[in-house]
This record gives structure tokens, sequence and C-alpha cells, in this order.
């Protein structure tokens, strides 16, 4: 499979009252065509700064993309003029919401909402795209999808809602899409259906899938590979099989530990991680997470940890005292 | 009962809940007058022994929320009797009701929006018990509310700050604090850590048990997060459309459930685990919840009840017993 998003050393930083905010410090992933990678952290880890900033939508002038590539296709989506990216964003890579509600404009009919993309971005007369509208209502299990482009937003339910901008989404045939929480805000009956429904739309369509997700439950069953993310990095990345099975860094262990789990006995008591998420203006020199750390050794807090291997599949983790973890897991 | 729930509690029922209804008119009619009624809780039944977790599932729009602002008086019920240490509450006059109210506190989902943001998080915790006349003597509130602040993992010096100086789970630490101002028998916890990041949860979850077992506290506690029910509560209340569908001990309920909304709920429920996930078979409900405005025929789940029959549209079932204290709301069960 080819490479389809190349992410090389992105930093993107906030200037903020209490100073300069290092959202996404120097981070680096990709996604191979057809394949559903999953960006997994807290909130503030910059998850969603990194979708922003590869549909260059980080807000000016606070917000500024300071360093990196983003090769898309081979193209870097950095170095292109806005009318170029234009073209692309919304169409070759497309961006699916936490909260359908406030995505959708809500005094424009649900068509209306479909049929603008398909005449700006593929240039189809009125009646050709009316007729693709009513093919995509379909596509994502919305009865009756002739009735339903009258409607507007208000009169859809969460999870029809969340559907719709996945028929948006897919509009101009996409070969990537960047889905920010998109089932955060639903039931869970309803986020199993959407889940489903993405999965096998990916598969079908062969659409490239970025999930971000503070769930780690979400991604198991769907994502082929996982990079979990704390304050601005990358500190570990694997095959969903291996980084479930193998955690090597001590904050996904964490995250595993922390939740109560329907599938295991119930535990007398759980095992949080201690402490709070770090200030992102005052990051410690060292290791972001060594405050909160129980492996923690002299080294982590003077000197910042890169992604080594870890594990077999490009299994990384950016932890000096990862090896230690394999005996601990294990027991 | 498990071991633990029986030293906590003497079996004595601190909360009694019966035929509780709550209906809200909704506008858009004719010259103002109502367009419809939303049944947002139709005649629920429970009861919480001293000591106990009663934990109230549900998706959005169940009702779970409504309730607990019922068992609160925050919402006068429309029919139905709340007997709160053997009182019925739902006639007490606003006088009387402060009394009571007392004894009953809340602690909400987001702990920003419920704290107010000019006052320190000492004028936060000082305030009701000035109100309340608990401690009359400023120097004495002072000590108490560094004891509160200890007492959820604070510090003194938190006393200083303001709401929007602390993370996400030192408010809800706060938002804890508050409630045992006033020394209550009863919480109602609503979403007490949803809004919470999943490493801050735990802590939370830790400090509401120990708090428990120290203060011999009893919690109702709303959640649409069934791991994290299953873990805090002794039983569970499984509610859909307004109806507790399913009630049963905790284990029973999870390992066992009798009705086939609460098989779906558990099975939609994502596993940290790819392994597991892949052989895991998924019973994907059909469809949305219906509106409460105008609820199916018969049994509420039917449209989107994998194994209904034709009697489950014609006729309403019945919360039944079906095994000792395991009820369920099902024809079929």
């Amino acid at each position: 499979m080819a490479t389809l998003l190349e992410v090389r050393d992105l930093k993107t930083t906030f200037q903020t009252a209490a100073g300069v905010v290092r959202a996404v410090d120097g981070v680096s992933w990709d996604v191979e065509e057809g394949e559903t990678v999953a960006l997994v952290g807290e909130s503030g880890c910059g998850k969603s700064v990194s979708a922003l900033s590869i549909m260059r939508l980080v807000a000016p002038p606070a917000g500024r993309i300071e360093g990196g590539r983003i090769l898309f296709k081979g193209r870097d989506l950095l170095a292109l003029s806005e009318p170029e990216m234009n073209a692309i964003r919304g169409c070759e890579i497309a961006m699916v919401f936490q909260e359908p509600m406030t995505s959708l404009n809500p005094v424009l009919t649900i068509g209306r909402q479909l049929t603008e993309g398909l005449e700006i971005h593929l240039n189809m007369k009125p009646a050709q795209a009316q007729a693709r509208a009513v093919e995509l209502l379909g596509l994502v299990g919305i009865a009756d999808p002739e009735r339903r482009l009258a409607q507007y937003p208000h009169h859809f339910s969460g999870g029809m809602r969340q559907r719709m901008m996945i028929a948006m989404a897919l509009a101009c045939n996409p070969s990537l899409i960047l889905a920010d929480e998109p089932t955060t805000a639903l039931d869970v009956t309803i986020q199993a259906q959407i889940l489903e429904l993405m999965q096998s739309l990916s598969k079908r369509l062969g659409v490239a899938m970025l999930i971000i997700t503070h769930n780690l439950g979400v991604v198991a069953r769907y994502a082929d590979r996982v990079n979990v993310m704390y304050a601005g990095r990358i500190i570990e990345r694997a095959t969903a099989a291996e980084l479930y099975a193998n955690p090597r860094h001590p904050y996904t262990l964490g995250l595993l530990r922390s939740v109560p789990r329907l599938d295991e006995p119930r535990r007398a008591r759980l095992d949080p991680i201690e402490g709070q998420p770090p200030d992102l203006s005052r990051l410690p020199a060292g290791c972001a997470f060594a405050p909160r750390c129980s492996f923690r050794v002299a080294r982590c807090e003077a000197q910042a940890p890169a992604l080594a291997q870890a594990g077999p599949g490009g299994h990384v983790a950016a932890c000096w005292e990862s090896a230690r973890l394999v005996t601990k897991a294990a027991a | 009962m498990s071991e633990a729930l029986a030293e906590r509690s003497n079996g004595e029922a601190l909360l009694d809940v019966s035929g509780l209804v709550k209906h809200f008119a909704v506008g858009g009619g004719l010259f103002g007058a109502p367009a419809g009624v939303v049944r947002a809780v139709d005649g629920v039944d429970f009861t919480i022994r001293r000591g106990e977790t009663l934990g109230l599932v549900g998706e959005s729009g169940c009702g779970k929320t409504t309730t607990g602002r019922c068992v609160l008086q925050l919402e006068r019920p429309t029919h139905g009797r709340i007997v709160f240490e053997g009182t019925d509450i739902t006639g007490l006059s606003q006088q009387d009701l402060r009394k009571v109210r007392r004894r009953m506190q809340v602690i909400f989902q987001d702990p920003y929006s419920s704290l107010n943001p000019r006052m320190t998080v000492g004028e936060i915790l000082a305030e009701p018990i000035k109100v309340h006349g608990i401690i009359a003597d400023p120097a004495k509130r002072e000590l108490r509310v560094s004891e509160l602040l200890e007492q959820v993992g604070l510090l003194p010096q938190h006393a200083r700050r303001y709401p929007h100086q602390l993370s996400g789970g030192q408010r809800q630490r706060v938002g804890i604090a508050r409630a045992l101002a006033m020394e209550p028998s009863l919480i109602v916890c609503d979403e007490p850590v949803s809004a919470l990041d999943v490493s801050i949860q735990a802590q939370i979850i830790n400090l509401l048990e120990d708090l428990q077992s120290r203060l011999g506290l009893t919690y109702l506690f709303i959640a649409h997060d069934l791991s994290v029910v299953r873990h805090i509560s002794d039983r569970v209340a499984v509610m859909y459309l307004g109806k507790v569908v399913e009630l049963a001990d905790r284990n029973a309920l999870y390992e066992d459930p009798l009705h086939p909304y609460t098989r779906a709920l558990l099975s939609a429920v994502p596993i940290p685990d790819p392994k597991l996930e892949a052989t895991r078979e998924r019973m994907v409900l059909r469809g949305e919840v219906p509106s409460a405005l105008s609820p199916p025929s018969g049994c509420v789940f039917h449209p989107r009840c994998p194994i209904a029959v034709d009697r489950c549209s014609a006729a309403i079932p019945p919360l039944r017993e079906i095994r000792p204290s395991h009820w369920a709301a099902c024809h079929l069960a």
C-alpha cells in the first residue's frame, strides 16, 4: 500500500496571554491508502489541532503552523496556495466533527448543504447534484432520502445529523476523512451504529480514515494503527493489536488500567493516573509525563526521550524506561 | 447484598420513590396552548437503602436526570411519592423543604458551570455552611473549609483560588466538597465524571467510594457509561423512555441481563481490546429512541427490539420480579 499522508515534524503553536502554547510539538505520522489510523489522547494533547493543521484551518493570528511538512499524495499541503488548498479541503480530504449540530448550517436544507459542495467542487448541475445527494443519503443509511433532503438539521436526531456529516464528507469521493471525535456526542447504541457505518464505508469505498478520540475503547475495534499523544507529542505508536496487548509507555498503560472494563471482573479499586494534565505553556524540560509517572527516574526530568523501537510491526514508544514496562505489564 | 454494602447498610430504606411521573407541557399550540406533553418520567419506582449506591443508566432523554431532579425536588413531580428519611417530601412547603435539602445534595456533570466564577473556592464552600446556620463562627467555618478540602484531596491553600485557576478534576473535587459541607445522607451524582478526562475519572470515582465508606453516604449515581456504573453501584436501574426497564443487583444485571434493551446497551460498549472485539458479537439496535412526546404503544422499546412479538405493541409489560430481587419489564423475560 502506498502512503497517502505523511506528516513530518509538524509544529503548531498558539500565542496566548499566558505565553506560547506548543499545541503540536514536532509530530510525525503516516496514513496509508485505505487505512484507519487513530490519534488518541486527552483534552489539550494536540490531537484536534493536528487535524486542523492538515486542513490548514488553524486560526491566525493566535494560531500558527511553525514548521514541518504535510505531504498528501506527495504534495506538501503547507506549500500550496489558498485556491489550491481550497480544492483539496472538503474534497480530497474531508472532515467529520464531533458536534454535528454546530457544524451544520441551521438555515439551509439538508439537500442544499449536500449539493453546495458538489456544485462548487465537482461543477455539477443542480439536477445532477440533487441525484447525487439522494444517493449519498442512501449510502449512509438515511431512509426516505428524497423527503429528507427538503428538511432542516433540527428535524434530524443526533445520530442522523452525524450520518448527514458523513454523507457530506463522502460527497466528492475523498481519499482521506479526518473524523474528530465522531461519536463522542452520541449515545452508546447510536455510537455503535455510526462506527459500524464508517468502517463499512471505508472498506467499500477504499477511503482512509483518521479517527481522533479520547476513548481507547472506540478505536480498538476499528483502527489498524494507533498513535497516542500527550502534551503535543506522540508518545507511542503501534498496530492496534500490539498496543493494547503490550503497551510500552507508562501513559498508555495508565490509560488502559484506569478505566473499568465490562469484560473483566470488577476491581475493588480503580488505578488512576495520579496528578493533573500539564500546563502546555509551562512544559517541563524533560518528559512531559514525568511528574505523573510511576516509572520515573532521574533522567526523565532532564531529557525528553524520543520515539524508539519498542516492539514488532513498527511499535515505537518515547520512554527511557520502556523496557521495564514489559515485565511489569506481564506481572 | 455484597459484604461491603451489608457493613454500610442496615437494610433500612433511605429513599423510596413510587409511581413517579413527570410530564412537561410543550408550547407551540394555538394561542400558546400546550402542543403536547413530554412524558419525561412515566411511572418509576425504586428504593435506595442507607449506605447503598443505586446506579441509574440510560441514554439521553430516557428521564434519568429528570428522575434525579424530582428526587431533589428541583422539579415538582406530576404524580408519585418520594419518601426520604421517612417523610414524603412531595407535598412539603418551601420552608420545610429547605431543611430536607440539607440532607440531600447534588454533584453536577460540569463542575465549571456549577461553580460561581466570582467566588473563591473558600467562599463557595463557606456560603452554604453560613446560610444554613451550620457553623456561625467565621473562624470555625474556615477550619471546616480546610477540613472539607482535605477530605476531597485538595490543599488548604486551594481555598484562595478561583474556579478558573483549577483543572477540571480539581473543580469536580470542589463540587464534591460543597455537597459534603451540608453533611448530607444522600448525594445525587448526575454524570459526575463524564466531562472529565479518562485519567482523572478514576481519581474521582475512587474519591467518591472512599467518602462513602468513611462518611456512610448513600448515592443515586446517574450516568450513561455502563462500565463506570458497574464499578460504583450496588444495584442498577436501566431506564428507557421514562420507564425503568430492568432493576437488579449489579452482578445479576451485568452477568445475566434479562431485558433486550439492557443486553443491547451492554453489547454496544466498546472494549479496549482488539482481539476480544474482533470475536465479540455486537447487537446493533436499529433506529433511534422515539420521541417522548408520542411514545410507542405497548412496550416503549418494541419498535427497536430484536425479539419483539405482536403482544409487545399491544400491552405494556409491567416491571416484574422475575428472579429474587431481579426485576424486568419485558413480556418475554
